[in-house]
């Protein structure tokens, strides 16, 4: 018996030698390429400001005029702020404007820039069941829908959208939550999906306008409501705190900030158009943004 | 919009058969190893651990990914190793999953050829490296099986890479996160088209293993 088992745990030693070795050159190559990528970013980002394209029409001109590497990962905004607190990531470009000022506050990040801003609206059934389209504030638009019980599709997800329109809910004195299941359906998803739920299922949603114009399957679904100033929708931009997060990639987080926030970055930001409808208005620059703001009513 | 479409599909199919195929690989390397010592070997805990090598075929992606995440973390114990959000990331999260596949199988393939083959190779007097050898030899046809197998789940998978990997354009992006990028955008055609390669991608690679498996078949009867 004995020498049967004597070659086999030889072969079985071999066996796991050679494992440790692959494993050992795989973690070791692979903490190599993460310590040679100094040059990139990580830019924990919410959803809104990728599906609507408007990185694919910055950062290629970023990358080119600094040769710095920018990497989005776009989640909502409050997994967003919750990665950057734990140090995945440098740079944060959200909209939860109470929450981004929590975030800086706890000292997590250096400050907050505002950067840009565009609206939420208001999308629901062409044939508006709740007769949205003729309220005269966003507290009364959600209040009629409340009142018809008309399905309402909600993010459900801690995002900024989701901060807002519960802050909506809120100012109309109407706790939605208790018709959870019914008319109430909190989706748990982005805003992409969200939409397609919507339109799936003829329901209302608050949408930020950005992704709303970028989104391509809007089937019965039409913009209802729009122009409260209570749906201001504020994009933030902050550098995570080195004090916090010694990883973090000041250098080119702060030639990233500087270059968005100068006049190249803002009017680039301004630039942007989907199917001719300017999606984001720059908030850092001087003057002649209040032009811009008048044509988007 | 057509040349750089079509460099970005290119990358994006690119990347998913390097993390999906070399996830497969390692997985290959340390469950079929795995599979025949709990197919041959005799020691105290043996049942408990084919019960859960076999449970962890189930393990959800995402729980999968969400722990590989407070594990890369910057936060997390193995944060300094700067894995968060990187090839390397998906190709391990994959290896997870794909291990309990093959590890099975291979229990189960080995475990029926030791029964048929036992009684042979007992009057030969081989010893147990002799015994392994000829069994995975048997096995090698259903091991490629197994394989597929584990293949079809990294490659399918979307759960796990979107966590560890984040989804970042031209670095972590794969088909199965592309596809729920582009349907978040409402891009359905787009996203079923993406559906549609992933899916040929996957016959493809069934169909290059399947006749490499019929002609080693042909040299083992031959």
């Amino acid at each position: 018996m004995q020498n049967r088992i004597g070659p086999w745990r030889h072969a079985l030693s071999r066996l796991l030698q050679a494992l440790a070795l692959v494993t050992g050159t795989f973690l070791a190559a692979s903490a190599l390429a993460a310590s040679a990528s100094a040059g990139t970013l990580i830019v924990q980002s919410t959803t809104s400001t990728r599906n609507s394209g408007l990185y694919d029409h910055i950062l290629p001109a970023f990358e080119k005029d600094t040769g710095i590497k920018v990497k989005v990962v776009a989640v909502g905004t409050g997994q967003a702020l919750k990665n950057a607190a734990r140090c995945d990531g440098d740079v944060l470009v959200v909209h939860a404007r109470p929450d981004e000022e929590a975030f800086v506050a706890k000292g997590y990040g250096i400050r907050r820039h505002p950067l840009m801003h565009n609206d939420f609206v208001i999308v629901g059934p062409k044939d508006d069941p709740a007769d949205v389209r003729h309220a005269r504030s966003a507290a009364e638009a959600l209040t009629r829908i409340a009142r018809t019980r008309a399905p309402f599709v909600s993010r459900g997800d801690e995002s900024g959208t989701h901060k807002k329109e519960k802050a909506l809910w809120k100012a109309a004195g109407i706790d939605p939550t208790a018709a959870s299941g019914s008319w109430y359906r909190e989706a748990g998803a982005g805003m992409g999906a969200t939409l397609n739920m919507a339109a799936g299922m003829g329901a209302y949603t608050l949408s930020d306008r950005g992704t709303w114009l970028a989104f391509n399957n809007r089937g019965d679904l039409a913009l209802l409501f729009s122009g409260d100033p209570a749906l201001y929708n504020p994009y933030g931009l902050i550098i995570v705190n080195p004090a916090h997060c010694p990883n973090v990639n000041l250098k080119d987080a702060q030639a990233f900030r500087d270059w968005l926030l100068s006049e190249k970055g803002q009017k680039l930001i301004a630039a942007y158009r989907v199917n001719g409808e300017q999606l984001f208005f720059p908030d850092a620059l001087p003057q002649k943004d209040g032009e811009a703001e008048k044509k988007d009513k | 919009m057509a040349a750089s479409f079509y460099r970005d599909l290119a990358e994006i199919v690119a990347l998913s058969l390097e993390v999906s195929l070399g996830a497969v690989a390692l997985a290959a390397l340390l469950a079929i190893p795995l599979g025949a010592v709990l197919a041959l070997g005799r020691f105290w805990g043996r049942g408990a651990l084919v019960l859960l090598v076999n449970a962890a075929m189930g393990l959800p992606p995402v729980v999968v990914g969400l722990g590989l995440y407070l594990l890369f973390s910057r936060a997390g114990p193995l944060g300094p190793l700067g894995l968060l959000y990187t090839p390397t990331a998906m190709i391990i999260a994959q290896t997870i999953l794909v291990i309990p596949i093959i590890a099975s199988f291979t229990r189960e393939t080995i475990e029926g050829l030791a029964a048929e083959y036992g009684d042979m190779l007992a009057v030969l007097r081989a010893g147990f490296g002799q015994r392994l050898a000829t069994l995975l030899a048997e096995a090698r046809p259903a091991l490629l099986t197994a394989i597929l197998a584990g293949l079809g789940r990294a490659l399918s998978e979307v759960g796990a890479v979107m966590i560890v990997g984040g989804n970042i354009a031209h670095y972590t992006r794969v088909m199965t996160t592309a596809i729920t990028l582009e349907t978040s955008k409402g891009n359905l055609a787009l996203a079923m088209a993406l559906g549609g390669i992933l899916l040929a991608l996957a016959l493809g690679l069934n169909l290059a293993v399947g006749l490499f498996r019929e002609r080693m078949r042909e040299r083992a009867h031959a």
